[in-house]
């Protein structure tokens, strides 16, 4: 500690050196994660990804598969439907959450707390989950059909019905960061140069949350279009890219036209980063050191109305998982519906009973404590260092490639990869290593923005005082970063428990006889016909990510009174 | 002289103990086998338990999924294979292997016994039969009661306007028990007429799905009066007490069969040699016969409940090789006709 000190007195002599010395040890960091970039995103993309300017064989064929591609009107028109599709549950993801994370953090309504809780319910669900909801509730022989009319829900209807009840969560978290930090002083100077509500909103909140509502938007977007499993089961004929992937790979093990598929699937991505680095260039933090925190008061019809809107979105959500835990009770839907334990006899059915189970969990918590000490390190890093500007931009991009890559072709990437004879990592090959590896890094973009928009609201002059003081960074990231930003991380911890629980894409193509998953279990009893069994085991995802979730409510509580006292003053 | 005969001594022990270390070591020790396979998780267990009755030396390690999970993850391995058998996996996607030479050739005792379809014609074969997998119509009494619907009895019965938005099958570009119904009709219609008669089908159809056993699960729940899948599924939704009557149409019925193989660059040869000896044996097909109807070693069948009686006889000469050549034309032929409409809803 002393010659550490003393090391760091030194320098401080010369003109600029203590920085450079705080400046050497995130660089090294950056490059860290940047190795850890290449290892889990670009080497396997590029292994998977080349085959699209292959044949067959393997030999190198130029853009052949894509002139194939785009001469085949059943393949192309698909680019249209996943548009289509991915925007209009865009408009209404965004718009319901929005208002939700509204009420939650600018209303003073009763109940905040149990209502986050609810709002987050359905990323504790495997999407299977809904699935299997949305046909009992509107199938045709659906308890509540008649709502649709003459429609079907198998088809663009089920499809958007899935996507907004799958991704208003992920919306919801990066709004609710994004409106929980405000400067209370512009509300307050909006006041009194009376500026009217409305006026308000778009002078001091929209600006104030641009950057997370973009991050939202582009979130959603990319989530929707780069979905399968939703698609796969309730979305009929209706051919979307994700749906075509996996014609193309399990329906035809055509991995050179699934590659093409995927390329095209990638567009999206790159152009929301464009759009990202654009925006993130203007963006000013919105809490600086010399901040108030805002505090919503107290207006009765307002907070009424907010309160009745979030209960009417939190009964959906609740709807929903009521009628899979019905199903998983039911003997033989519909011309039995006794009610019977026997679904849950896991031991007997598909999938690896039990085992499974506690083998999803291992994965969880593994994905939760790794995955949050990197993302979080990495986001750090990213954001806070200075100079090495086209490193960093290079990891930023690569940190937000994940979300835009399916986790079909992710599943194949790793085996291409990380089965490859030459490759020295080959022994993780098999393990729980790499569903970990593979985990954190399909859920890597949200919980990497979650972090960067907690960050970006702190101001770098806590970095400037600190390094002015002489106070090493790491110091500032342990001592002031950290607990500042303690609800983020628990937030992202949170939300890599519960994806790992409940993902199947991409883990499907890489887990072994010692390391089967719970959500496989379910869908390949769903795939048996087990349909009952298959609810049950949803179900139990569904309690194990809940009661996490309820732990980490009470935990957040706890700390915040410790580390958030400075928001409410 | 005392001290050499002393250290002959000690070599001689030296050698003894490590021959019974090596022996006692391959005893106790049981060989891992990996083993990849589609069959039905419920009857893995099953498998296993009855070849260690026989085998208690070799450990299975099963790696299971569905077919098309299965076969896309060998073909990904391909360059570093992790199983060392493949064991019940659709006939179509061994064939694919074949041809990419993924398999190690090898001739099974009993070889002779097998029924000549449930085999590679190649001598010595890259993968022997289990059973067969058959398609048919499943038939939701109640739903088609509702909608006055008649039992189709044939292929073309299902032409008759009348079950128009009341048919669901399976996307042969997803799935290959689709791909199965598309074959067998060109094969039993021939080309210009199996067209013609998915072209009046398509008419009918209400949508295809990706999976190959949903057409009759959706059935067995009354999604629809009528889903054309495979046998199996029907007798075991049947069982579960699904209103379901399982139609072997007249003109006969696609299949396709599980089979094993043993995959090219195993390290444990002989343990895997043991394996495939055994899923050939009578034992292990009186096993296969308590799920499945049709079983590679003639006379063992006995009826499976809730199976059609005729499923044999009908089982049309099904051209393996032929599907697997035009496999590529077949589809992109379908998909023309009949996908790039869906998205007209």
């Amino acid at each position: 500690m002393a010659s550490q000190a003393q090391a760091v007195a030194a320098p401080a002599l010369a003109v600029q050196p203590k920085l450079s010395r705080d400046d050497r040890i995130m660089r090294g960091f950056i490059v860290l994660v940047g190795v850890w970039m290449v290892i889990a995103v670009v080497l396997p993309l590029y292994f998977m990804l080349s085959k699209s300017l292959e044949d067959r064989a393997g030999d190198f064929v130029g853009l052949v598969n894509y002139a194939q591609y785009f001469s085949t009107p059943a393949l192309f028109y698909s680019i249209g439907n996943s548009l289509t599709i991915a925007a209009i549950s865009t408009v209404i993801t965004i718009s319901l959450a929005f208002i939700y994370a509204y009420a939650l953090t600018r209303s003073c309504m009763a109940g905040k707390g149990a209502f986050r809780v609810v709002a987050m319910v359905p990323l504790l669900a495997p999407s299977l989950l809904p699935a299997i909801s949305f046909v009992y509730l509107f199938g045709n022989q659906g308890i509540i059909k008649g709502l649709l009319g003459d429609n079907t829900i198998y088809g663009p209807i089920g499809i958007v019905m899935g996507e907004v009840f799958y991704t208003f969560p992920h919306a919801l978290m990066i709004l609710i960061v994004a409106l929980a930090t405000a400067d209370g002083r512009l509300y307050e100077a909006a006041v009194s140069l009376r500026a009217g509500p409305v006026r308000t909103f778009f002078t001091v909140t929209l600006p104030g949350i641009k950057y997370g509502l973009i991050s939202a938007v582009f979130v959603v977007f990319t989530l929707v279009i780069t979905d399968f499993g939703i698609p796969k089961v309730i979305g009929g004929q209706y051919n979307v890219l994700a749906t075509d992937i996996y014609k193309q790979v399990i329906g035809q093990q055509n991995f050179q036209m699934g590659a093409v598929v995927s390329v095209v699937l990638l567009i999206p991505a790159v152009l929301a980063f464009v759009a990202d680095r654009i925006i993130q260039g203007k963006q000013t933090s919105a809490l600086t050191s010399s901040s108030v925190a805002y505090a919503p008061k107290p207006r009765r019809s307002y907070d009424l109305a907010m309160t009745g809107y979030c209960a009417l979105i939190g009964f959906l959500i609740l709807g929903i998982i009521g009628m899979a835990a019905y199903a998983s009770f039911v003997q033989f839907w519909p011309y039995n519906l006794n009610l019977v334990l026997k679904n849950y006899d896991f031991d007997v059915m598909d999938g690896g009973g039990w085992a499974s189970f506690t083998n999803s969990l291992r994965l969880a918590a593994y994905t939760a404590v790794f995955g949050t000490a990197i993302i979080f390190t990495g986001a750090y890093m990213v954001e806070k260092a200075r100079g090495f500007g086209a490193v960093r931009g290079a990891i930023q991009f690569l940190c937000i490639l994940p979300m835009a890559v399916p986790g079909m072709v992710l599943g194949l990437a790793y085996i291409f990869f990380f089965n490859h004879p030459d490759n020295p990592l080959n022994f993780i090959y098999g393990t729980m290593a790499i569903l970990v590896i593979c985990t954190i890094t399909h859920f890597y973009t949200v919980s990497h923005l979650t972090a960067i928009t907690a960050l970006k609201q702190m101001d770098r002059e806590f970095e400037s005082v600190s390094s002015s003081l002489k106070v090493p960074f790491y110091k500032t990231f342990t001592r002031v970063t950290v607990p500042v930003c303690l609800p983020a991380i628990l937030d992202v911890s949170i939300y890599l428990f519960v994806n790992a629980m409940t993902t199947v894409s991409a883990v499907i193509f890489l887990y072994s006889t010692d390391t089967a998953l719970a959500s496989v279990a379910a869908l390949n009893m769903d795939d048996a016909g087990d349909i009952a069994p298959a609810a049950a085991m949803c179900m139990m995802i569904f309690y194990a990510a809940a009661t996490v979730r309820l732990l980490h409510v009470l935990v957040t509580r706890g700390l915040a009174r410790r580390t958030q006292a400075w928001r409410a003053r | 002289m005392g001290l050499c005969k002393y250290s002959r001594l000690l070599g001689g022990v030296a050698i003894a103990a490590a021959a019974i270390g090596l022996l006692g070591g391959t005893a106790m020790a049981a060989t891992e086998l990996t083993v990849y396979t589609a069959v039905e998780a419920e009857d893995l267990k099953k498998y296993a338990e009855r070849f260690n009755a026989d085998h208690p030396d070799i450990k299975i390690n099963w790696v299971r999924d569905s077919t098309g999970i299965v076969t896309a993850k060998l073909l990904a391995e391909k360059n570093n294979p992790q199983a060392d058998v493949i064991w019940g996996l659709a006939a179509t996607s061994l064939l694919l292997f074949k041809g990419e030479g993924m398999l190690e050739p090898y001739a099974p005792k009993g070889l002779d016994a097998l029924d000549a379809k449930f085999r590679d014609k190649a001598s010595p074969p890259s993968w022997v039969g289990m059973d067969a997998w058959v398609a048919s119509i499943c038939y939701n009494t109640v739903e088609a009661g509702k909608a006055k619907l008649p039992l189709p009895t044939s292929w073309k019965d299902l032409l008759n306007p009348v079950y128009k938005g009341h048919i669901i099958m399976p996307n042969p570009n997803s799935s290959g028990t689709g791909f199965l119904d598309v074959s067998s009709w060109l094969q039993i219609f021939g080309e210009d007429e199996g067209w013609k008669y998915m072209d009046g089908l398509h008419e009918n159809i209400s949508r295809y799905t990706h999976s190959g056993s949903k057409p009759c699960k959706l059935a067995a729940s009354g999604e629809t009066a009528i889903g054309i899948s495979f046998a199996f599924r029907g007798a075991k939704s049947k069982a579960a007490g699904a209103p379901l009557e399982i139609v072997i149409p007249s003109e006969g019925i696609g299949w396709d069969m599980e089979a094993t193989a043993i995959v090219k660059g195993s390290k444990k040869m002989d343990a895997a040699k043991t394996l495939v000896d055994w899923s050939i044996t009578k034992k292990a097909n009186e096993m296969y016969n308590e799920g499945y109807a049709v079983v590679a070693m003639p006379g063992v069948a006995k009826p499976v409940e809730h199976f059609p009686p005729s499923v044999a006889e009908k089982m049309i000469d099904n051209d393996f090789e032929w599907a697997a050549s035009n496999r590529g034309r077949i589809l992109a032929e379908w998909q023309k006709r009949y996908d790039s409409k869906s998205d007209a809803k």
